[in-house]
Protein backbone atom coordinates (compact mmCIF):
# COMPACT_ATOMS: atom_id res chain seq x y z
CA UNK A 1 0.00 0.00 0.00
CA UNK A 2 1.28 3.44 -0.83
CA UNK A 3 2.11 6.08 1.75
CA UNK A 4 -0.92 8.12 0.73
CA UNK A 5 -3.25 5.14 1.21
CA UNK A 6 -1.77 4.41 4.64
CA UNK A 7 -2.07 8.05 5.70
CA UNK A 8 -5.67 8.33 4.53
CA UNK A 9 -6.68 5.05 6.18
CA UNK A 10 -5.03 6.16 9.42
CA UNK A 11 -6.85 9.52 9.32
CA UNK A 12 -10.21 7.85 8.68
CA UNK A 13 -9.62 5.27 11.45
CA UNK A 14 -8.56 7.98 13.94
CA UNK A 15 -11.51 10.25 13.11
CA UNK A 16 -13.90 7.29 13.28
CA UNK A 17 -12.70 6.49 16.78
CA UNK A 18 -12.93 10.13 17.88
CA UNK A 19 -16.43 10.31 16.43
CA UNK A 20 -17.43 7.30 18.56
CA UNK A 21 -16.06 8.91 21.73
CA UNK A 22 -17.79 12.29 21.45
CA UNK A 23 -21.19 12.95 22.90
CA UNK A 24 -23.10 14.41 25.81
CA UNK A 25 -22.98 11.07 27.68
CA UNK A 26 -19.89 11.35 29.86
CA UNK A 27 -17.81 8.18 29.81
CA UNK A 28 -14.15 7.28 29.74
CA UNK A 29 -12.62 6.07 26.49
CA UNK A 30 -12.16 2.56 27.86
CA UNK A 31 -15.71 2.40 29.16
CA UNK A 32 -17.17 3.65 25.86
CA UNK A 33 -15.27 1.15 23.72
CA UNK A 34 -15.97 -1.71 26.13
CA UNK A 35 -19.66 -0.86 26.05
CA UNK A 36 -19.58 -0.85 22.25
CA UNK A 37 -17.68 -4.09 21.70
CA UNK A 38 -18.56 -6.29 24.67
CA UNK A 39 -22.00 -4.87 25.42
CA UNK A 40 -22.73 -4.70 29.13
CA UNK A 41 -26.46 -4.21 28.59
CA UNK A 42 -26.27 -0.84 30.36
CA UNK A 43 -27.26 2.59 29.02
CA UNK A 44 -23.76 3.20 27.61
CA UNK A 45 -24.13 0.20 25.28
CA UNK A 46 -27.36 1.67 23.94
CA UNK A 47 -25.70 5.06 23.46
CA UNK A 48 -22.70 3.56 21.68
CA UNK A 49 -24.52 1.01 19.53
CA UNK A 50 -27.66 2.93 18.64
CA UNK A 51 -26.60 6.58 18.61
CA UNK A 52 -22.86 7.00 18.08
CA UNK A 53 -22.07 3.95 15.94
CA UNK A 54 -24.71 4.63 13.25
CA UNK A 55 -23.65 8.27 13.18
CA UNK A 56 -19.98 7.42 12.62
CA UNK A 57 -20.84 4.68 10.09
CA UNK A 58 -23.07 7.05 8.12
CA UNK A 59 -20.34 9.70 8.12
CA UNK A 60 -17.95 7.17 6.53
CA UNK A 61 -20.54 5.86 4.05
CA UNK A 62 -21.79 9.28 2.97
CA UNK A 63 -18.42 11.01 2.94
CA UNK A 64 -16.94 8.13 0.94
CA UNK A 65 -19.89 8.23 -1.46
CA UNK A 66 -19.58 11.94 -2.11
CA UNK A 67 -15.80 11.79 -2.53
CA UNK A 68 -16.00 8.81 -4.88
CA UNK A 69 -18.83 10.22 -6.97
CA UNK A 70 -17.04 13.57 -7.23
CA UNK A 71 -13.83 11.94 -8.47
CA UNK A 72 -15.75 9.77 -10.96
CA UNK A 73 -17.74 12.73 -12.28
CA UNK A 74 -14.65 14.93 -12.68
CA UNK A 75 -12.78 12.09 -14.37
CA UNK A 76 -15.61 11.35 -16.76
CA UNK A 77 -16.27 14.98 -17.69
CA UNK A 78 -12.54 15.79 -17.61
CA UNK A 79 -13.44 18.89 -15.70
CA UNK A 80 -12.15 19.75 -12.21
CA UNK A 81 -15.29 21.81 -11.54
CA UNK A 82 -17.69 18.89 -11.89
CA UNK A 83 -19.63 17.86 -8.80
CA UNK A 84 -21.79 14.81 -8.09
CA UNK A 85 -24.79 17.13 -7.77
CA UNK A 86 -24.32 18.09 -11.40
CA UNK A 87 -26.53 15.32 -12.77
CA UNK A 88 -29.47 16.49 -10.68
CA UNK A 89 -29.68 13.52 -8.30
CA UNK A 90 -29.22 15.44 -5.06
CA UNK A 91 -31.74 18.08 -6.15
CA UNK A 92 -34.41 15.54 -7.05
CA UNK A 93 -33.73 13.46 -3.92
CA UNK A 94 -34.18 16.61 -1.84
CA UNK A 95 -37.47 17.31 -3.62
CA UNK A 96 -38.74 13.82 -2.74
CA UNK A 97 -37.79 14.35 0.90
CA UNK A 98 -39.35 17.82 1.02
CA UNK A 99 -42.63 16.50 -0.36
CA UNK A 100 -42.68 13.79 2.31
CA UNK A 101 -42.19 16.40 5.05
CA UNK A 102 -44.77 18.76 3.57
CA UNK A 103 -47.47 16.12 3.14
CA UNK A 104 -46.96 14.85 6.69
CA UNK A 105 -45.89 11.41 5.42
CA UNK A 106 -42.56 11.78 7.15
CA UNK A 107 -44.26 12.40 10.48
CA UNK A 108 -46.70 9.51 10.02
CA UNK A 109 -44.15 6.90 8.97
CA UNK A 110 -40.55 7.29 9.94
CA UNK A 111 -39.04 5.68 6.83
CA UNK A 112 -41.21 7.77 4.48
CA UNK A 113 -38.60 10.53 4.18
CA UNK A 114 -35.60 8.48 3.01
CA UNK A 115 -37.81 6.30 0.79
CA UNK A 116 -39.44 9.30 -0.87
CA UNK A 117 -35.99 10.83 -1.35
CA UNK A 118 -34.86 7.64 -3.10
CA UNK A 119 -37.94 7.75 -5.33
CA UNK A 120 -37.05 11.37 -6.14
CA UNK A 121 -33.44 10.44 -6.96
CA UNK A 122 -34.58 7.59 -9.20
CA UNK A 123 -37.05 9.82 -11.05
CA UNK A 124 -34.36 12.46 -11.48
CA UNK A 125 -31.78 10.09 -12.91
CA UNK A 126 -34.31 8.50 -15.28
CA UNK A 127 -35.27 11.95 -16.59
CA UNK A 128 -31.59 12.87 -17.04
CA UNK A 129 -30.95 9.62 -18.94
CA UNK A 130 -34.03 10.26 -21.07
CA UNK A 131 -32.94 13.82 -21.84
CA UNK A 132 -29.25 13.16 -22.41
CA UNK A 133 -29.67 9.84 -24.23
CA UNK A 134 -27.80 6.65 -23.35
CA UNK A 135 -24.80 7.48 -25.55
CA UNK A 136 -24.86 11.23 -26.06
CA UNK A 137 -22.02 13.65 -25.40
CA UNK A 138 -20.88 14.73 -21.96
CA UNK A 139 -22.20 18.23 -22.73
CA UNK A 140 -25.71 16.83 -23.21
CA UNK A 141 -25.37 15.15 -19.79
CA UNK A 142 -24.30 18.40 -18.10
CA UNK A 143 -27.15 20.34 -19.70
CA UNK A 144 -29.73 17.68 -18.80
CA UNK A 145 -28.39 17.61 -15.22
CA UNK A 146 -28.58 21.40 -14.89
CA UNK A 147 -32.12 21.40 -16.28
CA UNK A 148 -33.30 18.69 -13.86
CA UNK A 149 -31.51 20.35 -10.91
CA UNK A 150 -33.12 23.68 -11.72
CA UNK A 151 -36.56 22.11 -12.10
CA UNK A 152 -36.24 20.13 -8.86
CA UNK A 153 -35.04 23.32 -7.13
CA UNK A 154 -38.02 25.26 -8.48
CA UNK A 155 -40.46 22.61 -7.29
CA UNK A 156 -38.80 22.54 -3.86
CA UNK A 157 -39.23 26.32 -3.63
CA UNK A 158 -42.85 25.94 -4.72
CA UNK A 159 -43.50 23.45 -1.91
CA UNK A 160 -41.90 25.84 0.60
CA UNK A 161 -43.81 28.76 -0.88
CA UNK A 162 -47.19 27.06 -0.60
CA UNK A 163 -46.49 25.55 2.80
CA UNK A 164 -49.36 26.66 5.06
CA UNK A 165 -47.50 25.45 8.10
CA UNK A 166 -44.43 27.38 9.29
CA UNK A 167 -43.20 24.37 11.27
CA UNK A 168 -43.11 22.21 8.18
CA UNK A 169 -41.33 25.02 6.31
CA UNK A 170 -38.64 25.38 8.95
CA UNK A 171 -38.27 21.60 9.21
CA UNK A 172 -37.74 21.49 5.44
CA UNK A 173 -35.14 24.25 5.55
CA UNK A 174 -33.23 22.55 8.38
CA UNK A 175 -33.44 19.15 6.69
CA UNK A 176 -32.00 20.58 3.48
CA UNK A 177 -28.91 21.81 5.33
CA UNK A 178 -27.87 18.21 5.88
CA UNK A 179 -27.19 16.49 9.17
CA UNK A 180 -26.26 13.18 10.74
CA UNK A 181 -27.89 13.88 14.09
CA UNK A 182 -30.43 11.36 15.45
CA UNK A 183 -29.85 8.77 12.74
CA UNK A 184 -30.28 5.09 13.64
CA UNK A 185 -28.89 1.81 12.38
CA UNK A 186 -32.02 1.59 10.23
CA UNK A 187 -30.71 4.55 8.21
CA UNK A 188 -27.45 2.66 7.76
CA UNK A 189 -29.34 -0.39 6.49
CA UNK A 190 -31.41 1.71 4.05
CA UNK A 191 -28.43 3.41 2.49
CA UNK A 192 -25.84 0.63 2.69
CA UNK A 193 -27.07 -1.65 -0.16
CA UNK A 194 -27.39 1.22 -2.63
CA UNK A 195 -24.05 2.73 -1.64
CA UNK A 196 -22.29 -0.64 -1.94
CA UNK A 197 -23.92 -1.22 -5.33
CA UNK A 198 -23.09 2.25 -6.66
CA UNK A 199 -19.56 2.25 -5.27
CA UNK A 200 -18.99 -1.19 -6.82
CA UNK A 201 -20.06 0.21 -10.18
CA UNK A 202 -17.87 3.32 -9.87
CA UNK A 203 -14.85 1.35 -8.67
CA UNK A 204 -14.74 -0.57 -11.98
CA UNK A 205 -14.20 2.65 -13.94
CA UNK A 206 -10.59 3.26 -12.96
CA UNK A 207 -9.01 2.12 -16.24
CA UNK A 208 -11.62 3.74 -18.47
CA UNK A 209 -11.26 7.08 -16.68
CA UNK A 210 -7.47 6.89 -17.03
CA UNK A 211 -7.84 6.27 -20.77
CA UNK A 212 -10.24 9.21 -21.07
CA UNK A 213 -7.30 11.49 -20.21
CA UNK A 214 -6.50 11.19 -23.93
CA UNK A 215 -10.01 12.18 -25.02
CA UNK A 216 -13.08 10.18 -25.97
CA UNK A 217 -11.83 9.20 -29.43
CA UNK A 218 -8.49 7.81 -28.29
CA UNK A 219 -10.08 6.03 -25.31
CA UNK A 220 -12.69 4.36 -27.49
CA UNK A 221 -10.06 3.29 -30.01
CA UNK A 222 -8.15 1.62 -27.16
CA UNK A 223 -11.15 -0.58 -26.46
CA UNK A 224 -12.91 1.44 -23.75
CA UNK A 225 -16.68 1.05 -24.04
CA UNK A 226 -17.79 4.67 -23.65
CA UNK A 227 -21.52 3.88 -23.59
CA UNK A 228 -21.05 1.51 -20.67
CA UNK A 229 -18.66 3.89 -18.91
CA UNK A 230 -21.14 6.74 -19.16
CA UNK A 231 -24.04 4.62 -17.94
CA UNK A 232 -21.94 3.34 -15.02
CA UNK A 233 -20.94 6.89 -14.03
CA UNK A 234 -24.56 8.08 -14.09
CA UNK A 235 -26.11 5.07 -12.34
CA UNK A 236 -23.27 4.69 -9.83
CA UNK A 237 -23.36 8.37 -8.91
CA UNK A 238 -27.16 8.31 -8.70
CA UNK A 239 -27.07 5.30 -6.34
CA UNK A 240 -24.46 6.63 -3.91
CA UNK A 241 -25.56 10.29 -3.95
CA UNK A 242 -29.27 9.42 -3.91
CA UNK A 243 -28.81 7.13 -0.90
CA UNK A 244 -26.61 9.70 0.87
CA UNK A 245 -29.04 12.56 0.33
CA UNK A 246 -31.94 10.35 1.41
CA UNK A 247 -30.50 9.73 4.88
CA UNK A 248 -28.48 12.89 5.51
CA UNK A 249 -29.88 15.69 3.37
CA UNK A 250 -27.89 17.76 0.89
CA UNK A 251 -24.21 17.99 1.84
CA UNK A 252 -22.22 20.09 -0.58
CA UNK A 253 -18.59 20.73 -1.45
CA UNK A 254 -17.18 17.33 -0.43
CA UNK A 255 -17.46 15.88 -3.93
CA UNK A 256 -16.06 19.06 -5.43
CA UNK A 257 -13.18 19.79 -3.05
CA UNK A 258 -11.88 16.31 -2.17
CA UNK A 259 -10.78 15.24 -5.68
CA UNK A 260 -9.16 18.66 -6.08
CA UNK A 261 -7.30 18.41 -2.80
CA UNK A 262 -5.93 14.92 -3.47
CA UNK A 263 -5.26 15.14 -7.23
CA UNK A 264 -1.66 16.23 -6.71
CA UNK A 265 -0.96 13.26 -4.40
CA UNK A 266 -1.88 10.68 -7.07
CA UNK A 267 -0.04 12.49 -9.91
CA UNK A 268 -3.44 13.51 -11.32
CA UNK A 269 -4.32 9.94 -12.39
CA UNK A 270 -8.14 9.90 -12.45
CA UNK A 271 -8.31 6.16 -11.72
CA UNK A 272 -6.16 6.36 -8.59
CA UNK A 273 -8.08 9.45 -7.50
CA UNK A 274 -11.22 7.31 -7.11
CA UNK A 275 -10.10 5.46 -3.95
CA UNK A 276 -8.09 8.40 -2.61
CA UNK A 277 -11.09 10.72 -2.87
CA UNK A 278 -13.33 8.07 -1.29
CA UNK A 279 -11.12 7.92 1.82
CA UNK A 280 -10.66 11.70 1.82
CA UNK A 281 -14.41 12.28 1.64
CA UNK A 282 -15.03 9.87 4.52
CA UNK A 283 -12.42 11.74 6.57
CA UNK A 284 -13.89 15.14 5.71
CA UNK A 285 -17.45 14.22 6.76
CA UNK A 286 -16.20 12.51 9.95
CA UNK A 287 -14.22 15.65 10.80
CA UNK A 288 -17.10 18.00 9.99
CA UNK A 289 -19.51 15.90 12.04
CA UNK A 290 -17.08 16.02 14.99
CA UNK A 291 -16.83 19.82 14.62
CA UNK A 292 -20.61 20.12 14.59
CA UNK A 293 -20.77 18.38 17.98
CA UNK A 294 -17.77 20.08 19.55
CA UNK A 295 -18.06 23.75 18.52
CA UNK A 296 -21.57 24.64 19.65
CA UNK A 297 -23.18 21.38 20.79
CA UNK A 298 -26.27 23.12 22.22
CA UNK A 299 -27.26 24.85 18.94
CA UNK A 300 -27.52 21.85 16.55
CA UNK A 301 -25.17 23.22 13.92
CA UNK A 302 -25.94 21.54 10.57
CA UNK A 303 -23.35 19.36 8.85
CA UNK A 304 -23.94 20.78 5.36
CA UNK A 305 -23.34 24.28 6.71
CA UNK A 306 -19.97 23.26 8.13
CA UNK A 307 -18.81 21.45 4.97
CA UNK A 308 -19.72 24.51 2.92
CA UNK A 309 -18.03 26.88 5.41
CA UNK A 310 -14.86 24.78 5.34
CA UNK A 311 -15.13 23.77 1.69
CA UNK A 312 -15.64 27.15 0.08
CA UNK A 313 -12.45 28.84 1.39
CA UNK A 314 -10.52 25.63 0.69
CA UNK A 315 -11.82 25.73 -2.85
CA UNK A 316 -10.84 29.39 -3.24
CA UNK A 317 -7.35 28.56 -2.02
CA UNK A 318 -7.11 25.72 -4.55
CA UNK A 319 -8.21 28.00 -7.37
CA UNK A 320 -5.57 30.52 -6.32
CA UNK A 321 -2.88 27.81 -6.23
CA UNK A 322 -3.99 26.41 -9.60
CA UNK A 323 -3.84 29.87 -11.14
CA UNK A 324 -0.35 30.44 -9.79
CA UNK A 325 1.00 27.18 -11.18
CA UNK A 326 -0.36 28.25 -14.56
CA UNK A 327 -2.51 25.22 -15.06
CA UNK B 1 -0.84 -9.84 -44.57
CA UNK B 2 -3.71 -7.35 -44.90
CA UNK B 3 -3.91 -5.01 -41.88
CA UNK B 4 -6.86 -2.93 -43.03
CA UNK B 5 -9.42 -3.70 -45.68
CA UNK B 6 -12.27 -1.39 -46.70
CA UNK B 7 -14.82 -2.53 -49.29
CA UNK B 8 -17.68 -0.42 -50.63
CA UNK B 9 -17.14 1.82 -47.61
CA UNK B 10 -19.43 4.85 -47.27
CA UNK B 11 -19.84 7.42 -44.50
CA UNK B 12 -22.66 9.91 -44.03
CA UNK B 13 -22.29 12.86 -41.70
CA UNK B 14 -25.27 15.07 -40.95
CA UNK B 15 -27.25 13.70 -43.90
CA UNK B 16 -24.42 14.45 -46.34
CA UNK B 17 -22.48 11.65 -47.99
CA UNK B 18 -18.83 12.41 -47.14
CA UNK B 19 -17.33 9.21 -48.56
CA UNK B 20 -18.88 6.82 -51.05
CA UNK B 21 -17.76 3.37 -52.21
CA UNK B 22 -14.20 3.55 -50.91
CA UNK B 23 -12.05 0.44 -51.48
CA UNK B 24 -8.73 0.47 -49.68
CA UNK B 25 -6.43 -2.18 -48.39
CA UNK B 26 -3.21 -1.79 -46.44
CA UNK B 27 -0.66 -4.59 -46.39
CA UNK B 28 2.15 -5.16 -43.90
CA UNK B 29 5.24 -2.97 -44.28
CA UNK B 30 3.63 0.12 -45.79
CA UNK B 31 3.66 3.80 -44.85
CA UNK B 32 0.51 5.09 -46.52
CA UNK B 33 0.12 8.86 -46.70
CA UNK B 34 -3.48 10.03 -46.78
CA UNK B 35 -3.63 13.41 -48.49
CA UNK B 36 -6.37 15.68 -49.71
CA UNK B 37 -7.69 19.23 -49.25
CA UNK B 38 -9.54 20.37 -46.09
CA UNK B 39 -12.89 18.63 -45.79
CA UNK B 40 -11.97 15.80 -48.17
CA UNK B 41 -12.75 13.29 -45.40
CA UNK B 42 -9.31 12.15 -44.24
CA UNK B 43 -10.21 12.17 -40.55
CA UNK B 44 -13.69 10.82 -41.28
CA UNK B 45 -12.22 7.90 -43.25
CA UNK B 46 -9.87 6.93 -40.43
CA UNK B 47 -12.43 7.31 -37.63
CA UNK B 48 -15.08 5.37 -39.55
CA UNK B 49 -12.60 2.64 -40.49
CA UNK B 50 -11.97 2.20 -36.74
CA UNK B 51 -15.70 2.04 -36.08
CA UNK B 52 -15.73 5.26 -34.01
CA UNK B 53 -18.50 6.71 -36.20
CA UNK B 54 -21.24 4.83 -38.08
CA UNK B 55 -20.56 3.73 -41.65
CA UNK B 56 -21.89 1.49 -44.38
CA UNK B 57 -19.95 -1.21 -46.18
CA UNK B 58 -17.13 -3.37 -44.87
CA UNK B 59 -14.22 -2.39 -42.64
CA UNK B 60 -12.03 -5.18 -41.27
CA UNK B 61 -11.24 -3.11 -38.13
CA UNK B 62 -14.75 -1.86 -37.34
CA UNK B 63 -15.93 -5.49 -37.50
CA UNK B 64 -13.69 -6.47 -34.55
CA UNK B 65 -14.73 -6.37 -30.86
CA UNK B 66 -13.49 -3.18 -29.16
CA UNK B 67 -10.49 -4.56 -27.24
CA UNK B 68 -9.44 -6.80 -30.11
CA UNK B 69 -9.47 -3.75 -32.37
CA UNK B 70 -7.35 -1.87 -29.84
CA UNK B 71 -4.66 -4.55 -30.24
CA UNK B 72 -4.88 -4.44 -34.03
CA UNK B 73 -4.81 -0.71 -34.63
CA UNK B 74 -3.52 2.27 -32.66
CA UNK B 75 -5.23 5.61 -33.24
CA UNK B 76 -3.71 9.02 -32.71
CA UNK B 77 -6.45 11.65 -33.09
CA UNK B 78 -5.73 15.11 -34.40
CA UNK B 79 -7.02 16.79 -31.22
CA UNK B 80 -4.07 16.53 -28.85
CA UNK B 81 -5.98 16.10 -25.70
CA UNK B 82 -4.28 15.70 -22.33
CA UNK B 83 -7.00 16.31 -19.77
CA UNK B 84 -5.00 16.05 -16.52
CA UNK B 85 -1.48 17.09 -15.47
CA UNK B 86 -0.19 13.50 -15.45
CA UNK B 87 3.46 12.44 -15.85
CA UNK B 88 4.70 11.73 -19.38
CA UNK B 89 5.43 8.11 -18.48
CA UNK B 90 1.91 7.63 -17.06
CA UNK B 91 0.43 9.00 -20.26
CA UNK B 92 2.50 6.74 -22.52
CA UNK B 93 1.56 3.72 -20.37
CA UNK B 94 -2.08 4.34 -21.32
CA UNK B 95 -1.16 2.86 -24.71
CA UNK B 96 -1.14 -0.56 -23.02
CA UNK B 97 -4.85 -0.26 -22.10
CA UNK B 98 -6.08 -2.79 -24.73
CA UNK B 99 -3.83 -5.50 -23.27
CA UNK B 100 -4.92 -5.18 -19.65
CA UNK B 101 -7.87 -6.85 -17.96
CA UNK B 102 -9.83 -5.22 -15.15
CA UNK B 103 -7.51 -4.34 -12.27
CA UNK B 104 -4.50 -5.96 -13.96
CA UNK B 105 -1.11 -4.32 -13.46
CA UNK B 106 1.38 -3.68 -16.26
CA UNK B 107 3.57 -6.73 -16.94
CA UNK B 108 7.29 -6.66 -17.79
CA UNK B 109 6.35 -6.96 -21.47
CA UNK B 110 4.14 -3.87 -21.12
CA UNK B 111 6.97 -1.91 -19.47
CA UNK B 112 9.34 -2.93 -22.26
CA UNK B 113 6.84 -1.72 -24.88
CA UNK B 114 6.58 1.62 -23.05
CA UNK B 115 10.38 1.90 -22.90
CA UNK B 116 10.68 1.17 -26.63
CA UNK B 117 8.11 3.86 -27.44
CA UNK B 118 9.92 6.38 -25.22
CA UNK B 119 13.19 5.47 -26.94
CA UNK B 120 11.73 5.85 -30.44
CA UNK B 121 10.40 9.34 -29.73
CA UNK B 122 13.57 10.31 -27.83
CA UNK B 123 11.64 11.15 -24.65
CA UNK B 124 13.98 9.56 -22.09
CA UNK B 125 14.57 12.87 -20.28
CA UNK B 126 10.85 13.62 -20.16
CA UNK B 127 9.58 10.56 -18.25
CA UNK B 128 8.87 12.38 -14.99
CA UNK B 129 7.81 15.71 -16.54
CA UNK B 130 4.19 16.83 -16.26
CA UNK B 131 2.65 16.35 -19.70
CA UNK B 132 0.41 19.44 -19.62
CA UNK B 133 3.39 21.70 -18.92
CA UNK B 134 5.21 20.69 -22.12
CA UNK B 135 5.11 22.72 -25.34
CA UNK B 136 2.63 21.77 -28.06
CA UNK B 137 5.29 20.00 -30.13
CA UNK B 138 6.58 18.07 -27.12
CA UNK B 139 3.03 17.04 -26.26
CA UNK B 140 2.59 15.79 -29.83
CA UNK B 141 5.70 13.63 -29.47
CA UNK B 142 4.43 12.24 -26.16
CA UNK B 143 1.10 11.37 -27.78
CA UNK B 144 2.84 9.71 -30.72
CA UNK B 145 4.86 7.70 -28.18
CA UNK B 146 1.58 6.71 -26.52
CA UNK B 147 0.23 5.31 -29.79
CA UNK B 148 3.57 3.57 -30.47
CA UNK B 149 3.42 1.94 -27.02
CA UNK B 150 0.23 0.25 -28.17
CA UNK B 151 2.47 -1.77 -30.57
CA UNK B 152 -0.45 -2.60 -32.84
CA UNK B 153 0.28 -3.93 -36.36
CA UNK B 154 -1.36 -0.81 -37.82
CA UNK B 155 -0.87 2.76 -36.61
CA UNK B 156 -3.34 5.38 -37.79
CA UNK B 157 -2.23 8.93 -37.11
CA UNK B 158 -4.13 12.10 -37.97
CA UNK B 159 -1.66 14.86 -38.81
CA UNK B 160 0.94 13.73 -36.29
CA UNK B 161 3.60 16.12 -37.57
CA UNK B 162 1.55 19.35 -37.37
CA UNK B 163 3.29 21.79 -35.06
CA UNK B 164 6.59 19.86 -34.86
CA UNK B 165 9.94 21.44 -35.69
CA UNK B 166 11.60 20.16 -38.92
CA UNK B 167 13.94 17.78 -37.11
CA UNK B 168 11.12 16.14 -35.18
CA UNK B 169 8.86 16.04 -38.26
CA UNK B 170 11.54 14.10 -40.11
CA UNK B 171 12.32 11.95 -37.07
CA UNK B 172 8.63 11.07 -36.72
CA UNK B 173 8.33 10.07 -40.37
CA UNK B 174 11.55 8.05 -40.06
CA UNK B 175 10.21 6.22 -37.02
CA UNK B 176 7.13 5.36 -39.09
CA UNK B 177 9.43 4.04 -41.82
CA UNK B 178 11.25 1.98 -39.19
CA UNK B 179 7.92 0.47 -38.10
CA UNK B 180 7.30 -0.51 -41.74
CA UNK B 181 10.63 -2.33 -41.95
CA UNK B 182 9.53 -4.33 -38.89
CA UNK B 183 6.46 -5.50 -40.80
CA UNK B 184 4.02 -3.04 -39.27
CA UNK B 185 2.14 -0.42 -41.23
CA UNK B 186 1.20 3.21 -40.81
CA UNK B 187 -1.71 5.17 -42.25
CA UNK B 188 -0.93 8.82 -41.77
CA UNK B 189 -2.83 11.89 -42.90
CA UNK B 190 -0.57 14.76 -43.91
CA UNK B 191 -0.88 18.28 -45.29
CA UNK B 192 2.81 18.64 -46.08
CA UNK B 193 2.93 17.05 -49.53
CA UNK B 194 6.73 17.30 -49.70
CA UNK B 195 6.97 15.27 -46.51
CA UNK B 196 4.39 12.81 -47.82
CA UNK B 197 6.21 12.38 -51.15
CA UNK B 198 9.53 11.78 -49.43
CA UNK B 199 8.64 9.46 -46.58
CA UNK B 200 5.57 7.45 -47.62
CA UNK B 201 5.78 4.23 -49.60
CA UNK B 202 2.36 4.94 -51.03
CA UNK B 203 0.00 7.93 -51.29
CA UNK B 204 -3.80 8.00 -51.32
CA UNK B 205 -5.50 11.21 -52.48
CA UNK B 206 -9.02 11.79 -51.19
CA UNK B 207 -11.30 14.06 -53.19
CA UNK B 208 -14.92 14.34 -54.34
CA UNK B 209 -16.15 11.78 -51.81
CA UNK B 210 -13.78 9.00 -52.74
CA UNK B 211 -10.24 7.94 -53.56
CA UNK B 212 -8.96 10.08 -56.44
CA UNK B 213 -5.61 8.34 -56.76
CA UNK B 214 -3.73 5.55 -55.00
CA UNK B 215 -0.15 4.51 -55.65
CA UNK B 216 3.52 5.40 -55.26
CA UNK B 217 4.33 9.13 -54.95
CA UNK B 218 5.67 9.34 -58.52
CA UNK B 219 2.36 8.00 -59.94
CA UNK B 220 0.06 10.04 -57.72
CA UNK B 221 1.67 13.48 -57.66
CA UNK B 222 1.15 14.19 -61.36
CA UNK B 223 0.35 17.78 -62.41
CA UNK B 224 -3.20 16.80 -63.47
CA UNK B 225 -4.06 14.94 -60.25
CA UNK B 226 -2.50 17.69 -58.10
CA UNK B 227 -4.45 20.33 -59.97
CA UNK B 228 -7.72 18.39 -59.71
CA UNK B 229 -7.35 17.59 -56.01
CA UNK B 230 -5.71 20.70 -54.57
CA UNK B 231 -6.04 23.36 -57.30
CA UNK B 232 -2.32 24.10 -57.24
CA UNK B 233 0.70 23.67 -59.46
CA UNK B 234 3.87 22.07 -58.14
CA UNK B 235 7.44 21.21 -58.94
CA UNK B 236 8.43 17.56 -58.67
CA UNK B 237 11.95 16.30 -59.17
CA UNK B 238 13.76 13.02 -58.65
CA UNK B 239 17.13 13.73 -57.12
CA UNK B 240 19.87 11.53 -55.70
CA UNK B 241 18.46 12.60 -52.31
CA UNK B 242 14.98 11.31 -53.09
CA UNK B 243 11.85 12.99 -54.38
CA UNK B 244 11.62 16.77 -53.97
CA UNK B 245 8.06 18.09 -54.14
CA UNK B 246 7.37 21.80 -53.81
CA UNK B 247 3.89 23.35 -54.27
CA UNK B 248 4.19 26.51 -56.38
CA UNK B 249 0.98 28.49 -56.83
CA UNK B 250 -2.79 28.39 -56.70
CA UNK B 251 -4.46 27.71 -60.05
CA UNK B 252 -7.71 29.48 -60.89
Amino acid sequence: MSRLALTLWAIVAALFTVSLLIGPAEATIGHSLRALVAGDGGPMTVVMREIRLPRALLAVLIGGSLGLAGAAMQGYLRNPLADPGLIGVSGSAALGAVISIQTGLAAAFFLALPLMALVGALTGVLLVLLLAGPRGSSLALILAGIAISAFAGALTSLVLNLSPNPYAASEIVFWMMGSLADRSMLHVWISLPLIVLGAGLLATLSRGLDALTLGEDAAEAMGVNLTRLRLSVILGTAAVVGASTAVAGAIGFVGLVMPHLLRGFVQARPGALLWASTLGGAGMILAADILVRVVIPERDLKLGVVTALVGAPLFLHLIYRTRRSGL
Amino acid sequence: MTLLCLKGFSVRRGGKCVLRGVDLSIEAGEVVGLIGPNGAGKTTLMRAALGLIPSEGYSSLAALPARERGRNAAWMPQAREIAWPVRVETLIRLGRTPYLGAGQKLTDADHRAVDRAIGRMDLGDYRQRVATQLSGGEQARVLIARSLAQEAPLLMADEPTAGLDPAHQIATMQSFAALATEGKSVLVSLHDLGMAARHCTRLVILGQGGIAADGPARAVLTPDLIKAAFGISAHLEDTPNGIIFQPLEVLQ
